[in-house]
């Protein structure tokens, strides 16, 4: 693949990853939230599949098929399920951080993680070190989504968006993490994903809400 | 100074004077259209202001020259922007003037003389609708900046002709992250600048949705002409200039009549094709609630914030 080629498409992706990183802030329904998460998946098996091609290395095909098929596919899948089974509440109607001020928190991270991660790219300058800003920024929305949002579903996607970030990190850094672990990270997550729909469902019986905050007293 | 420069000096005011009643024209009756409705054709805004400029001068008592001067202000504020910004050529005419913090020092300029006269009426609507349009024109220009400030990194220069020449050289630099999320930031501004759906309602005149109109309210006559036509050149000129940043081909850059024919055709389209997008989508929107525009706009920041860092992360 010509170099041009390759470093518009890798800057694409990056751009998309961190634009559904900032729409996932930015909206409160939560179907939508979803939604924009399954595009970021796609951005990332993109994203794979742009550093695949130029490498050339089948490894990485197969990685970014899976990443398609998981963040894409299967996870979206499973929040959808969660949140129809979480009746009617569908919005995040009041996040600890209002969205202006978590917006404008937004920004301020993504000038952090360039900070942060100078001294990474400055080891070896290449398209794809230049662009670990950028997964780093998905790392910290994320963390911020995690801590902000109330609505457990929310937490679940923030817990994910950190996820995608770290996956892009890995992927910009090592290009080639190796099979073994990428499999055993995303089966993790499914797991941790798995786990924590139940644990919605169950929340959910036994106080008629998902909002984590009634989880603060502690019981026999 | 070039002599492409000068004719587009001359040609540019002349067509947005004359196509921005047109454009309005065009933006209303495509909505009634969608909605159902005959509608009043595309030639009733110039209709609308040959009657008002027939009326005689009425100031309300107690208003003083801030009252009397701002139309005049606006207008020519924005006459200067659409002599200098690279609308139909690619070269400007008045040099200095064609820079992006110059174009929106102009604007605001404009603005903020409107909102004057709103307070200078004494009237409670006046200052409500100065509060408001303050408040929004406080989130806007800052975005407005730093969103074409992204473009600029590129390439080296705030000059909009050079931004847009940049593009119209090398086409790949459109599709970049930057100038992607830029363009998305654009959009927000222009509309919320323009006060246009879902941050101000064109065609309401209900005290309490109001933001533009309820500035205007205490003008009559030729000086409400001179304010509808300044709106609407306003509204024109920050198309063209979207259009340009972003899809500049067709724009003239050489002194022929051929160029210059094309010129004015491709900004005529590009703004007619924007201007019946905005309204299509206009029918579906509902006004935004007022406190939640900030929202909105911090939004179209970040976006703006983002694409200046990419520009700077993937370059």
């Amino acid at each position: 693949m010509a170099d041009t080629a390759f470093t518009q498409l890798l800057n694409l992706a990056c751009g998309a990853l961190l634009l559904c990183a900032v729409l996932v802030l930015w909206r409160r329904e939560l179907a939508v939230a979803i939604r924009v998460f399954a595009g970021q998946g796609a951005a990332l098996a993109a994203l794979g599949g742009v550093l695949a091609a130029h490498e050339g290395s089948v490894e990485l095909w197969v990685v970014a098929a899976g990443v398609l098929v998981l963040r894409a596919g299967l996870l979206p899948i499973l929040l959808r399920r969660a949140l129809a089974a979480s009746g009617d509440q569908r919005r995040e109607s009041r996040p600890l951080v209002n969205v202006s001020a978590s917006l404008l928190a937004a920004a301020a991270l993504t000038l952090l993680a360039y900070a942060a991660a100078r001294p990474l790219t400055r080891l070896a300058p290449s398209p794809a070190t230049q662009a670990i800003p950028v997964a780093l920024a998905v790392v910290l929305i994320g963390f911020f989504v995690l801590v902000t949002r109330r609505r457990a579903l929310s937490q679940v996607v923030g817990f994910l968006l950190m996820d995608n970030g770290i996956t892009a990190v890995g992927f910009l850094t090592a290009t080639d993490i190796g099979l073994i672990v990428e499999v055993g990270v995303s089966l993790d997550v499914l797991l941790a994903v798995l786990v924590l729909q139940v644990l919605t469902t169950r929340m959910r019986e036994s106080f008629g809400d998902t909002d984590i905050d009634d989880l603060r007293e502690l019981r026999e | 100074m070039t002599a492409l420069g000068v004719v587009g000096a001359v040609v540019q005011p002349l067509l947005v004077v004359a196509g921005s009643p047109l454009l309005v024209g065009m933006t209303r009756q495509v909505r009634a259209r969608l909605e159902g409705r005959v509608g009043a054709g595309v030639g009733q805004p110039w209709r609308d202001l040959r009657k008002l400029l027939g009326k005689e001068r009425i100031a309300p008592r107690g208003t003083s020259e801030v009252f009397r001067f701002a139309p005049l202000v606006l207008f020519a504020t924005v006459a200067v922007v659409a002599a200098a910004a690279p609308l139909v050529a690619v070269e400007s005419g008045v040099e200095p003037l064609d820079d992006l913090f110059t174009v929106v020092a102009l604007l605001t300029a404009g603005a903020v003389a409107l909102a004057l006269a709103g307070l200078d009426t004494g009237t409670a609507f006046g200052g409500m609708g100065a509060s408001r349009e303050l408040t929004i024109l406080a989130l806007v220009e800052p975005t407005l900046l730093v969103a074409v400030f992204a473009l600029s990194v590129g390439v080296g220069s705030t000059d909009l002709g050079s931004i847009v020449a940049a593009a119209l050289h090398d086409p790949v630099r459109v599709i970049t992250p930057a100038s992607l999320l830029a363009a998305v930031a654009l959009v927000i501004v222009v509309v919320a600048e323009t006060g246009r759906l879902p941050v101000d309602n064109p065609a309401t005149h209900l005290e309490l949705t109001m933001v533009h109109e309820a500035m205007v309210l205490e003008y009559a006559g030729p000086d409400l002409a001179l304010v509808e036509l300044a709106s609407a050149m306003r509204l024109s000129v920050l198309l063209a200039l979207l259009a340009n940043l972003f899809v500049p081909w067709g724009i003239a850059t050489t002194l022929t009549p051929l160029a210059m024919v094309l010129g004015v055709a491709a900004i005529v389209a590009k703004v007619a094709l924007i201007g019946v997008a905005l309204a299509a989508v206009e029918v579906f929107l509902a006004k935004l609630r007022l406190f939640r525009v900030p929202e909105l706009l911090a939004g179209s920041f970040v976006l703006a914030l983002l694409a200046v860092a990419s520009s700077y992360l993937l370059a």
